[in-house]
């Protein structure tokens, strides 16, 4: 028995050691909650997909910063016309795709129509549709020419849907990605893991690290033996679970709560009675209380928002004080609206833990001032059937989590049935400027009109949880854009 | 004996045919647009109709279920909606991972459970009889993924003897991998096994009842004889039937088993598939499981010919 348990703690011992006298190493596993259905950024919305690749394997003429700046990627430079409407990039020279193939012009060119084209899959079609045509002028040198101006395409082209694919591998990318970043594509196992090697001759900055591996962990529970065990050794975005408290004590690791795009919003009908009625959405929204939300439906890690716009972008303006919780308010408003007996209604709720236990607290809280709102679970693609396609719910809570996407109000037909020319037109006009501090007013305009409007009611911006060995610097602390940058990461010696 | 298997033959591929029907128009009931599902919130209807036509979803239903049915006859299983690769490769994949782990499982349990049965069965009403059932029934009630994760703190993150979950494949090597399949089919396994021990106990002890045992005795036949010879072919069947419907259970248990111990094995698979609404995957799994459990059975029916020789002879 005695010997037995010596085996054991030797063996035990001689694990531990190994792992700890590897100083400065250049590999990294990390854990995602999501397999990506493939790993073609151009071709699926997942953002498991992005969470792999972006900046890591394949790069665009722009890419997105950790603090959500436009930084030039494949483009060294650009100018733009006077009117707005045509984009001169200076492309990077030397570069090649993993395959050996040299990267030019012509790719770019290549990849935008193809992104843009009528047959095209690409889940975010319409960030190119301002463009007109794409021309080469020489290897090094693209045209775009806009349709009209639109002052926010560099950051669209930083998207990874906009991400630059050549025309030999284009259809193979989702089970092979070649891409122009410092990392390459080595292997995938199914439902395990998805490996990336440091490429050779990468034109840009060296990386640190040499082997990343993505491995697939769905289960919040499976997460923390995982990096307690060190068979992981960062979670950018943690799954929100009961034993984080139990990582956060541990000085083994960081514990860093951070932003991101997300915008978590109880939805309305706003074309379906009684929420047509800009009163009964006020009411609606000085009943909430969004302390006691963010505290249930995110463990408090979520920031509150007044409207639908990052806390950590520039442009943020806090109008969360526009609706603070008063429930004597908020039935005040709904006798002026002539529903002081309440009414019933219907609050359609998507899976996440966010939605389903944020719904519980919201219905008891509308309760309050008499609204008996009936919760009705439904699985992500009957949601996005009934409430997101068809329009069919009086309310919902959902979390938009593109980047930037305020302007989703102004779109004809989008689920919120909202039509503001007053927003419309700030829209439109953000769309004509380029210059930064006209495009910051008029986020602000746009931001207060949907306040004061009540369109939904706002709840909080969904926290990123990102836990990693304290010895791993230069993961991100927010996420600006669902990426994984692994371009700066390395190892504390 | 020739017509007795026929009869189970017709039963089995009767069962397929009407599993194929059900599986099929449940996932047409079921709302919602792979399509739209895959591009997400903020893609165009245009585009999402591009994937549609992309995918052959736009077909009558009737066509689809024709062509998937000839595919399935024929070994093409057809493409993964969200992976664009043969559904037979996924698959194959994935069996080698879920087929071993369940094998292992029932091994252990079989292993475990029945001379545990016997022992009890042989010692009832004594202290070694309570204790052993009572553990048994400790084991049925405690949860799976819960015994999982104890076995995962235990020993991959104190003792640190195998990986927290994850699969390195074959390819690494037999002992990474069957490493890496240990803590998993133990949890598996111990369920089943104490569910196995109380079936075996209880199906020893009516045979133990019986007139021709106590003659047996009665003659002068060592004890040892008498339990492994007469008793145990005896109590077989019932054991045999479990045997057979645990493998079933086995299969299932892998969804959650493999989610704790994140796997890529079929329960994985299959589950990943409904969420992403990967229709022909989700089809073509939950046939191919359907199958694995007809074929089981099958053999059931087989063994209770060969331990029950009037099954045999009389029909």
């Amino acid at each position: 028995m005695k010997s037995w348990k010596t085996i054991l703690a030797a063996a035990a011992l001689a694990l531990a050691s190994s792992t700890a006298a590897m100083a400065a190493r250049t590999d990294l596993v990390l854990g995602v909650v999501l397999e990506p259905p493939h790993l073609d950024p151009t071709a699926g919305a997942a953002a498991a997909i992005d969470e792999v690749v972006y900046a890591n394997v394949f790069e665009g003429l722009t890419r997105i910063g950790s603090k959500g700046e436009i930084l030039p990627d494949l483009a060294e430079s650009w100018t733009v016309s006077d009117d707005g409407k045509v984009y001169t990039f200076k492309l990077h020279t030397g570069v090649k795709f993993h395959d050996g193939t040299d990267f030019n012009a012509d790719d770019v060119k290549f990849s935008l129509d193809r992104a843009r084209a009528e047959n095209s899959t690409n889940a975010q079609k319409t960030l190119f549709a301002a463009i007109d045509t794409v021309e080469v002028i020489d290897p090094a040198t693209v045209k775009v020419t806009l349709k009209q101006p639109q002052g926010s395409f560099l950051y669209n082209l930083g998207w990874g849907d906009a991400v630059i694919v050549a025309p030999e591998s284009a259809e193979t990318n989702k089970e092979k990605p070649i891409g122009t970043g410092p990392f390459k594509f080595e292997s995938w196992a199914k439902g395990s893991s998805i490996k990336l090697v440091k490429a050779d001759g990468y034109w840009g900055d060296p990386v640190f690290l040499d082997k990343a591996e993505f491995r697939i962990i769905p289960d919040a529970a499976a997460a923390i033996p995982a990096l307690l065990s060190g068979d992981v050794q960062a979670f950018p975005n943690m799954p929100l679970g009961d034993g984080l408290p139990q990582i956060q004590s541990d000085p083994r690791f960081k514990v860093v709560i951070g932003s991101t795009e997300g915008e978590t919003i109880l939805s309305m009908n706003n074309k379906k009675p009684p929420f047509d009625n800009l009163k009964v959405r006020q009411a609606i929204s000085y009943a909430l209380d969004r302390k006691a939300i963010i505290d249930g439906a995110s463990n408090g890690f979520g920031t509150p928002i007044g409207s639908h716009f990052a806390p950590h972008n520039p442009a943020y303006v806090d109008l969360t004080g526009t609706y603070p919780h008063d429930v004597a308010k908020a039935k005040e408003l709904l006798k002026e609206a002539g529903l002081e007996n309440g009414f019933k209604t219907t609050l359609k709720l998507p899976p996440p833990p966010y939605a389903r236990d944020g719904g519980q607290i919201i219905a008891s809280e509308l309760r309050e001032i008499g609204i008996d709102a009936e919760i009705i679970p439904l699985e992500w693609a009957d949601w996005l059937k009934q409430v997101f396609t068809e329009k069919d719910y009086d309310m919902s809570i959902v979390s938009h989590t593109e980047p930037n996407d305020i302007d989703i109000y102004s779109r004809k037909d989008y689920y919120f049935n909202y039509d503001n020319p007053a927003f419309n037109k700030v829209i439109e006009e953000l769309n004509l400027t380029s210059d930064e501090a006209k495009r910051k007013e008029l986020y602000g305009q746009a931001q207060k009109i949907l306040a004061d409007d009540a369109v939904v009611g706002f709840l909080f911006e969904l926290p990123k949880i990102g836990v990693w060995d304290a010895k791993v610097e230069g993961l991100w602390d927010n996420a600006p854009i669902q990426a994984t940058d692994l371009t700066k990461v390395k190892w504390a010696d | 004996m020739t017509a007795y298997l026929l009869k189970r033959l017709l039963i089995g591929i009767a069962t397929l045919a009407v599993a194929s029907i059900v599986v099929f128009s449940m996932l047409e009931i079921v709302p919602g647009d792979p399509a739209r599902l895959m591009l997400g919130m903020n893609a165009t209807p245009d585009a999402v109709q591009a994937l549609r036509d992309q995918m052959g979803l736009d077909q009558p239903v009737i066509v689809r279920y024709f062509e998937w049915i000839g595919g399935l006859l024929t070994l093409d299983f057809g493409k993964s909606y969200t992976y664009s690769v043969p559904v037979l490769d996924l698959v194959t994949e994935r069996v080698v991972v879920s087929l071993p782990l369940a094998l292992i499982a029932l091994a252990l349990s079989t292993l475990i459970a029945i001379p545990v049965g016997i022992f009890s069965a042989e010692r009832r009403g004594r202290a070694a009889d309570t204790i052993s059932m009572g553990a048994a029934q400790i084991g049925v009630a405690v949860p799976n993924f819960w015994f999982a994760l104890l076995l995962i703190y235990i020993f991959a993150v104190w003792l640190r003897l195998v990986p927290a979950g994850g699969f390195p494949g074959w390819s690494a090597g037999i002992w990474p991998a069957l490493k890496a399949l240990i803590l998993p089919a133990i949890a598996l396994a111990l369920p089943q096994a104490a569910i196995l021990a109380r079936v075996t106990r209880s199906a020893m002890l009516e045979v133990l009842g019986e007139d021709y045992i106590r003659t047996a005795r009665a003659k002068g036949m060592p004890r040892r004889t008498v339990l492994w010879r007469h008793a145990l072919r005896n109590a077989m069947i019932p054991v045999l039937t479990i045997l057979g419907l645990q493998f079933a259970f086995l299969l299932a248990g892998t969804i959650i088993i493999e989610n704790v111990f994140y796997l890529p094995g079929l329960g994985r698979l299959i589950f990943q598939a409904i969420t992403q609404r990967d229709l022909i995957v989700v089809e073509s799994v939950v046939m191919l499981l359907v199958a694995m459990v007809v074929v089981v059975n099958l053999l059931v029916d087989l063994s209770y010919a060969i331990v029950d020789p009037r099954l045999r002879t009389n029909r």
